[in-house]
Formats: structure tokens, C-alpha cells, sequence
């Protein structure tokens, strides 16, 4: 059970999250993209062995989107980030992560 | 402690309350406790806690619990127990005790209250953390209590502290990310008859802990030699407790096997007991130390590199004599002996260190896999990190070689009854991996989940892998790796899981303001999501069918009313609503003139329809869009996603009103006239109040919202009223409704009446792979403006021919009604060698119409929009039924009723 720091409330629950896969994905223009681009940003997404900037709501707390670190071979947490703000760098950069 | 009396297997025993029944049963000279599961062989006790393989029991009394070892019940007075032959039986009654769930939040929680737990909850305290103590045993001290020796009272003092809680009697079942941790607690058995009635039985922890110290200790291991499953045979350092501490007396002539300095230990301990020790076997070619010292000192012979090689049985099964053999020389000796105690090195109890990933790391120097790990979250003491406080200095010895006919009796996994000719024929089948290995044997997967059989496992797989890879000496366990444990550690039952979540409580209900009413009126009720809605309201004597079909002819012929009050709701407002609804939905809303309604239609990303439903343009910057009544909580997810994360310039707010409006569907042709009684402030004529309008009006002084929606092609009204309203407008409309022979009709009937006009009902009518287009809706995608999934529709697989479609079927014989789900095949098509037959489609909905006077269908067909007039082969069980595919609105196709 991941304990996950929510920006708005705090460390939680893993079971208070959703997850929303890789983080920083933006909505492309679809009409600028061919077929191939466009079903790719449609399925495809980073899945990394380590560390991964993914995206979770906060659905039963505060509601919110929001970005966070974890490793996904260690399951270790790293910072959380709101959307729309600089990415703090990846912990495996350095930065330390909340260990399991 | 005092004297009570325990029934097993029908007969009375004597015992002390506290005690464990395995000390009991021993002391009373049941040394066959039950008979194997599959070879049908006679077994006794082997260990002295969960590790336990053979005695596992049957509670009759209480709960009935079944797989209980003997060795971890505690005596109490009404305790009734039957023996297993390894498989359990449920009770037949419901368990009638209570279970409960704590949570705690801990800077430092402690697992395992031995020495080395003790000690690092002293220490815990010391820094000033506040501490939590859990033990599976009854008593603190580990090894200690078997001992029967006092705890030092510095550590006496740290259960008394005030900053720590000590709970026994307390399992940790499972250690999962960032210190999360999952306790069982057995609050209640040990008490017998004087347990309050009110306690819960069982009281699950879920732990979160800013530092976990794990203490667990460890577990004796057994060898591998021939017929090392009797009676008679077991751990030495079990054995020795069961004579020492709880007085058993039945054993006369005791051999000592080992491989370790824990084996003269127990020898002296049986010694000093009053058991006649014969002999030390011990495999090693010296043995050094105090224990060694105290032993020759007691006169107890001891023979060096000699180990066990065989046993023999007396009549009863149990054992009678043992085979030795004297490594040096080969020689064969045979002894008499009643017990025969193996000590083959302890196994550190690594189980929840690695249920988070941790490798454990090979020791030869303690012949055992240990945890040495030590951060601020994660701290291994005590023998898991290889402190084993004697002097043991062990052999890495699993067993002494054996023949064919010898492996065959060689048991390895006790409950699986996995011997070690098992073990080489997974071997000799070219499997090696010891993951592979425990899957093909089935060892380690029993109740006791390896505890004794892992290591034994590992040990035999050294040498045979060796042999097996190039014929070279043998492995070291470390190259044949540990197999992984999965919580939860000991198993738990399912009630303690749930908990107080069982029956009416296992899921919350959710009821509409008129559930009552539904209630009262003899309502049948189907579970929608957590929502109860009345499916079908029979008069007495009345079956469904007929109930549903005067239902239906109501609303067409009649008036009939429905509470719809499920229906998802969310109110968006903002200056930017139409443009975000323009985004979300297929077609436009931001054209939606204020006091109108629209049905729209959204799709995901890629393309696929997901939900559907009517939204109303309240004023200029606010509308209330309605959702399925399963689809609501994804819905207004994905608004507040986009809003979130990928429009946060829109300036638009979302929230749930669902429970905050309650809808009354009025339908049919008089419910016009109806509810113009009700309604005296507006005029409800087409003229004034046309289709898919919106108004407010005043019912008994309430403001509600009447709209002109239908989802019966019927004339409709849906009044809106405040929830704490609603029961009594809808009294109201039934007590005006009498003459009017109003009906109040359930969501049978509801999709009936939509069915008919072809109105899809996403999730039913969809497999979550239906465009817009594939639904034949293609009228409502707009082509102007942009929305979610508009890209997907241009992609080539979504537009390619052959697509399933939403079509209607009409089953040949008009009194057959297919059922959903049914597959389709073309009619044409013979069957394959194999006697199968292609699908194209599926049954989505299928009723009886009363109004057809006949049984119709929706269906998802391959290309079926252009197949019209086609029939169908519909295969149920051995019938081949015949449908023709048609349009999928099977009445009022222009629309003439609604008005």
C-alpha cells in the first residue's frame, strides 16, 4: 500500500489515489498529427523499469490532479508536483525519495 | 493456570487453560494425532508453533474455525477440536462472531517480542518514539517462554512503558510498501466460554509505521532421511519444550539427531527432564562449545559424524527404532528409541522482509538465509539478521544421501506429502528453478506455506541440481535462491478481512427519497450500481411478465409514472460551460438556447462512446447535465480531468447534484392532463411548453423544474424536485392519478419503452468499442467544431467495413424472446470439422413488446446497418432460432407520439 503525498492533504492511502499513467503528456493538436502520431499519443506511454514522473487524483480527498515520482521497480515516492509547475528533478538524479 | 477439561475427536482431555493443546494431547500419550492427506500416513506433533505441518485441527466449538495448528491453541474451558487429515470443512452456519479493524499510525512498530524485540523497542523508547509491540504468542520473551525462563527485568520495564503498546497474541501477516503493515489479532478463542460476548473475535491492524524493526526469530528445521514422517519424530528444540515445560512424560528412549550445538541443548534439557537420552548423533566430524561441554558433562554419549538414515514403525505407525549410519565408516546401526528430536539448523523467519522485495543473503557461516538490513524505516535483530546467541555453530547438512526406494519415503513438505523422489523426478524432468520446482512438487504450498519444507527444499536442490547441471560437487543454497513468500504470513480467515463489511454493510445502499413508497407498494428491486430501483411493481398474485406488460401499456395507452431520481446530475457553471460541453460532447451546447434540453453524446479519446445522457441550459453560464445512473462518478471524473489537467484557463466548475434532485418521469398520453392538475402556473399545452423545453413551475408551493424529456418516445414529463421534496409530489401525482388508473412502473418496463424506440443504453447496448457511427448515430457527431475523440473517428480501423453496429433483430417466432448475450451466426454458414460456427453479432436487449404484441431485440451485428432484412441464425443450446435484422426503432419511427 503506497502512502502517497497528496500536495492539497497530506500523505494518504495508496486506496484514496487513482492513477493516471505518465505524467507530462499534453493534448496534442490532432489535427496536426497523421494517423500514426495521433494513435500513438492515444496508446502509447512511458513505462520505464525506475523512476517515473506519472500522473494521480486524489479522488476520495480533495479531488485534484496532480504529479509525483515513483520508482516502479522499488515502489519508492518520490516529490510530488501540481500540474503546470516546474518538474522537480527525478530522484534518481540524487534526489532522495521517500524509501520503502 | 488451572485444570480444564477439552473434548478432541469426541474423547476428553485434561489440560491447563493457557496451554497449548498440541502439551496436552502429548501429555495424555496421543502421539498419532491424524493421518496424512494423501499417503494416509499416521502423524504427531513436529513443531511447537505455526510451523506446524501435522497437527492441524477442526475447531468444533465457536467458530468452527477449520486448519488450526494444535501447537497455537490455547487451552480453555469448551474447547472442542477434531482431528484433519489435512483439509478443512466450512461450518454449515454462519459464522455468527465479530471482527473488527483498527488503524494505527506509529513512529516505530516492532514485530516479535523476543529478546532482540524487546530490545529494540527499549531502544525506541529511549530516542523517545512512541512504539507498538506486536507478538503472535501469548506472552512476551520468544524463545524464553519455551524455555520457561523469566524476561531480565530491564526488558519487564519496557512493557510497562508508557509510550509503548504491547499486543500478543498479534500476527503481522504482511509488510507492504512504505511501511504498511497488516496484523491479525486473536483476541477471544484463548478465552473459552468466560470470553465476552461483545469482543470481537479477531481485530485486524493496518499499520503505518515510520520504522519497522523486524524480530521475528526463526523456526527449527527438520532433515531429509527415510521415513522422517512418523510419529514419534520431532523438532528437538519442540520436543525438548513439550518434555521440560509442559511435563510430558510419554517418551522413554529419546535419540538426539543434529546438526548444531542446539541439538545437545535440547538433549539436555530431555536429560534433565527425566528422558532417557541414548545418544547424540551429530553429523559434524567436531563439535566445540558450552553446549557440547554440558552435554558429555551429563554422560549423554555422543557419536560425531554419524546422522539418521532410516526409521521403522511399530504396529501403530509410530516410531519404533531408528537406522543410523556412521558417515566415516558406512556402518549401519539400528536403536530403539520413541523419540527420535532433529535439530537441522534454524531457518530465520525472513518471510515478511521479503514480502517488499528484500533478497535474503546466503550465511554458510550460520547455514541459513538472512536479513541484515538497517535504515531509519527498515531494521532486521535478532536471529533474522544472524544473531543466534548461542554457540551453534551449524553443519550445512539437509540430509544423508538416499537410494531410490529410500527418496520415496523421504518426506520433505509434511502436508503435501512431497518427498524427495518427488523433488528428483521435477529435476530429472529438466526443471531446476526452485519457483518451477515448488509448482511441479506442490511443496511450500500447503497451509504452513514451507515454513519447514522451504529450506529442506533448497538443501536437497544443491546436490541435485549440481548433478543434474554438470555432475559437479554440490551448490551452495545461495546459487539455487530463496523462494519468494507472499502475504499473508499465517493464514487468515476471510471474516476477519471483512470484518464488520458483511451482509447489509459489505457495500453502502443507495435509495432514492421515494424508496419507501416503492417499498410499500410491493416493489421488486434490482441492485444498480449501489442503487436500489424498484425493477417492477406486481399486484398481488401477478407474475413479472404480466406486471411489466400492464406497466407498459400504461405508459403508451395510460399515464404511468417512474422514479428516476438515480439519474447522475452535475451542475456546471461558469463563463466558459458551452465552450467545455462543445469539448465533452459530440454535438454543440454552446448554441443550447437558456430554458432547452439536449441529448448528448460523449465519447473517450479514442473514439469510443462512453456515455450519454440529456443536458438542460438553466441560464447563460450554467447548465445540469445528466449521466447513466451507473455512469455518474467516471463522468464527473473526467470533466474535472480535462478541466484539471489540460484546460485550466476554462473558467468552469463541476459538482455532483445527483442527491440533490430527485426526478419523476410522468409518462404516456394523459400525462399531460395529469399533470396540468398539479401544475396550475404554467401551460403544459405543445404549443407553450414544446419538446425538450424546460420550465420552472410550482407544485404545492415547491419550485421544481418541469422538462419535456422523454425516454419512452411518449408524451413525458420529467418533474425535478428537491429531494426532500419528492416523496411528497409524487404522493401527490398518485393520489391525482387514481382516476387516470396511473401506474407506477420500474426499470424493466423503462427499458422496455426505450428499447422500442431504439434508444441505447451504454454498457448494455455497448461493449465499449461502439463509435458513434458503429451506434448509427452518426447525426449527432458534429462535423463543425472540435470534441474529445473527434481525431479517433478519422482513424482508418475505426471507419473500416465490418464493424459490429446497432441494429434491431426480430426473432422469427414472435413469442420467443432471445436471450441477451445470445451470439449470432450467419445462417449460411456450415459448421467447421469441429462443429463450430462463425459469430457476427451479439443480443444486446431483448424483451416482449405488448405494443408489437411480439418479443423484438437490439443487437450488435458485423456490418449490420447493411443488412437490413437479413436473417439470422441465433444458436441456444441444441435450437438454431431464426431473427431478421432491422432498423433498430420499432415504433413511432416519425416521432408523432411525444407530443
Amino acid at each position: 500500500m503506497l502512502y502517497i503525498p497528496c500536495p492539497h492533504c497530506g500523505l494518504r492511502n495508496e486506496t484514496e489515489f487513482h492513477y493516471g499513467a505518465e505524467a507530462g503528456v499534453a493534448y496534442p493538436d490532432p489535427n496536426a498529427l497523421t494517423d500514426s502520431d495521433w494513435a500513438k499519443y492515444l496508446h502509447i506511454r512511458a513505462n520505464p523499469k525506475g523512476w517515473l514522473a506519472e500522473r494521480w487524483v486524489h479522488f476520495a480527498g480533495c479531488g485534484r490532479w496532480f504529479n509525483l515520482w515513483r520508482n516502479t521497480v522499488t515502489h519508492e515516492i518520490g516529490p510530488a508536483y501540481l500540474p503546470f509547475t516546474e518538474q522537480p528533478k527525478s530522484p534518481a538524479n540524487g534526489q532522495e525519495g521517500l524509501k520503502a | 493456570m488451572s485444570e480444564i477439561l477439552f473434548i478432541f475427536d469426541d474423547n476428553n482431555y485434561k489440560g491447563q487453560s493457557g496451554e497449548p493443546m498440541a502439551a496436552a494431547l502429548l501429555r495424555s500419550g496421543l502421539l498419532t494425532i491424524t493421518n496424512s492427506t494423501y499417503h494416509g500416513r499416521p502423524r504427531g506433533v513436529v513443531g511447537l508453533g505455526v510451523e506446524e505441518p501435522n497437527a492441524l485441527v477442526q475447531l468444533v466449538s465457536g467458530t468452527q474455525e477449520s486448519m488450526r495448528p494444535a501447537t497455537v491453541i490455547e487451552l480453555a474451558e469448551g474447547l472442542n477440536a477434531r482431528s484433519l487429515t489435512g483439509i478443512g470443512a466450512l461450518p454449515e452456519l454462519p459464522d455468527a462472531a465479530r471482527y473488527d479493524k483498527t488503524n494505527r499510525y506509529v513512529d516505530v512498530l516492532v514485530i516479535g517480542a523476543g529478546i532482540a524485540g524487546l530490545k529494540a523497542a527499549a531502544e525506541a523508547l529511549k530516542a523517545g518514539h512512541e512504539v507498538l509491540l506486536t507478538d503472535d504468542q501469548p506472552g512476551p520473551g520468544g524463545h524464553l517462554r519455551h524455555l520457561g525462563e523469566a524476561l531480565p527485568s530491564v526488558l519487564q520495564d519496557v512493557l510497562t512503558h508508557k509510550n509503548l503498546t504491547y499486543v500478543p497474541r498479534c500476527t503481522a501477516t504482511g509488510l507492504y510498501d512504505q511501511n504498511y503493515i497488516v496484523a491479525v489479532e486473536r483476541r477471544s478463542d484463548h478465552l473459552g466460554d468466560a470470553a465476552p460476548a461483545n469482543r470481537a473475535r479477531i481485530r485486524v491492524w493496518h499499520i503505518r509505521a515510520g520504522k519497522v524493526v523486524l524480530a521475528p526469530g526463526a523456526f527449527q528445521r527438520p532433515l531429509i532421511f527415510a521415513n522422517n514422517d512418523r510419529a514419534g519424530i520431532m523438532l528437538s528444540h519442540a520436543a525438548s519444550t513439550y518434555v521440560a515445560l509442559y511435563g510430558v512424560t510419554f517418551f522413554k528412549r529419546a535419540f538426539v539427531v543434529t546438526v548444531d550445538n542446539q541439538g545437545y541443548r535440547d538433549a539436555l534439557r530431555l536429560h534433565q527432564a527425566g528422558v532417557q537420552v541414548e545418544s547424540i548423533y551429530d553429523v559434524r566430524q567436531d563439535a566445540q562449545g558450552a553446549s557440547v561441554d554440558a552435554a558429555k558433562a551429563a554422560g549423554i554419549p555422543i557419536h560425531l559424524h554419524t546422522t539418521v538414515l532410516d526409521t521403522v514403525a511399530n504396529a501403530e505407525g509410530a516410531l519404533q527404532s531408528i537406522i543410523l549410519q556412521d558417515l566415516n565408516t558406512d556402518e549401519i546401526i539400528e536403536a530403539a528409541a520413541d523419540l527420535l528430536a532433529v535439530s537441522g539448523g534454524w531457518t530465520p523467519i525472513v518471510d515478511l522482509a521479503t514480502h517488499i522485495g528484500i533478497k535474503p543473503k546466503w550465511s554458510a557461516e550460520h547455514a541459513a538465509f538472512l536479513v541484515n538490513h538497517n535504515t531509519d524505516q527498515l531494521q532486521t535483530a535478532g536471529m533474522l539478521a544472524g544473531d543466534f546467541g548461542g554457540d551453534d555453530d551449524p553443519a550445512i547438512f539437509f540430509g544423508p544421501a538416499l537410494d531410490d526406494e529410500q527418496a520415496h519415503n523421504a518426506y520433505i513438505d509434511l502436508q503435501r506429502d512431497a518427498t524427495l523422489h518427488e523433488l528428483r523426478r521435477a529435476v530429472g524432468a529438466g526443471l531446476h528453478s526452485i519457483e518451477h520446482i515448488k509448482r511441479y512438487t506442490t511443496i511450500g504450498t500447503a497451509h504452513d506455506q514451507g515454513k519447514t519444507s522451504g529450506m529442506l527444499t533448497i538443501g536437497a536442490l544443491c546436490q541435485l541440481n549440481a548433478t543434474a547441471q554438470d555432475g559437479n560437487s554440490v551448490l551452495s543454497p545461495a546459487e539455487v535462491g530463496t523462494l519468494s513468500f507472499r502475504p499473508p504470513y499465517v493464514p487468515v480467515p476471510f471474516a476477519a478481512l471483512a470484518g464488520r463489511e458483511r451482509g447489509p454493510l459489505s457495500d453502502p445502499i443507495r435509495i432514492t427519497p421515494i424508496h419507501q413508497w416503492h417499498v410499500e407498494a410491493g416493489a421488486v428491486f434490482e441492485d444498480v450500481g449501489q442503487w436500489k430501483r424498484p425493477w417492477y411493481f406486481p399486484k398481488p398474485e401477478e407474475s413479472m411478465e404480466d406486471a411489466v406488460r400492464r406497466e407498459c401499456v400504461a405508459a403508451r395507452e395510460g399515464v404511468a409514472v417512474m422514479d428516476a431520481s438515480t439519474l447522475g446530475k452535475i451542475d456546471i457553471q461558469g463563463p466558459d460551460a458551452g465552450v467545455f460541453l462543445d469539448r465533452i460532447y459530440t454535438n454543440m451546447f454552446s448554441t443550447l438556447p437558456v430554458g432547452q434540453c439536449r441529448y448528448g453524446l460523449m465519447c473517450k479519446a479514442d473514439g469510443i462512446a462512453f456515455d450519454d445522457g440529456v443536458t438542460t441550459r438553466l441560464g447563460k453560464n450554467h447548465y445540469l447535465m445528466t449521466t447513466t445512473t451507473g455512469g455518474a462518478a467516471g463522468v464527473l471524473a473526467w470533466l474535472e480531468e480535462w478541466l484539471q489537467t489540460e484546460w485550466p484557463e476554462l473558467k468552469v466548475y463541476c459538482t455532483s447534484v445527483t442527491e440533490h434532485v430527485s426526478t419523476i418521469a410522468l409518462v404516456g398520453p394523459k400525462s399531460r392532463q395529469l399533470l396540468q392538475e398539479l401544475v396550475k402556473d404554467i401551460d403544459l399545452s405543445k404549443e407553450e411548453f414544446p419538446f425538450m423545453h424546460s420550465r420552472m413551475a410550482t407544485i404545492d408551493g415547491t419550485t421544481v423544474r418541469i422538462a419535456r424529456i422523454s425516454f419512452s418516445g411518449e408524451l413525458a414529463f420529467e418533474i425535478n424536485v428537491d429531494w426532500s421534496h419528492a416523496l411528497a409530489t409524487w404522493e401527490r401525482l398518485w393520489a391525482l392519478g387514481r382516476p387516470y388508473d396511473l401506474a407506477a412502473y420500474g426499470t424493466e418496463t423503462m427499458h422496455v419503452l426505450r428499447a422500442e424506440k431504439g434508444y441505447v443504453i451504454m454498457g448494455q447496448d455497448t461493449d465499449g468499442t461502439q463509435t458513434p457511427h458503429d451506434l448509427n448515430m452518426s447525426w449527432i457527431v458534429s462535423k463543425k467544431k472540435e470534441f474529445i475523440g473527434k481525431r479517433s473517428l478519422q482513424l482508418p480501423y475505426l471507419q473500416q467495413a465490418g464493424r459490429p453496429q446497432l441494429v434491431g433483430l426480430l426473432p422469427e417466432l414472435g413469442n420467443e424472446v432471445l436471450p441477451e448475450g445470445a451470439y449470432i451466426t450467419a445462417l449460411d454458414v456450415k459448421p467447421d470439422g469441429q462443429g463450430k460456427t462463425s459469430h457476427t453479432g451479439f443480443v444486446t436487449s431483448s424483451y416482449y413488446s405488448p405494443t408489437l404484441g411480439r418479443s423484438f431485440a437490439l443487437a450488435l451485428i458485423a456490418n449490420g446497418l447493411n443488412r437490413m432484412g437479413e436473417l439470422v441464425a441465433v444458436p441456444i443450446g441444441k435450437k438454431l432460432l431464426q431473427a431478421t435484422i432491422c432498423d433498430a426503432v420499432f415504433i413511432d419511427k416519425e416521432n408523432l407520439r411525444r407530443d
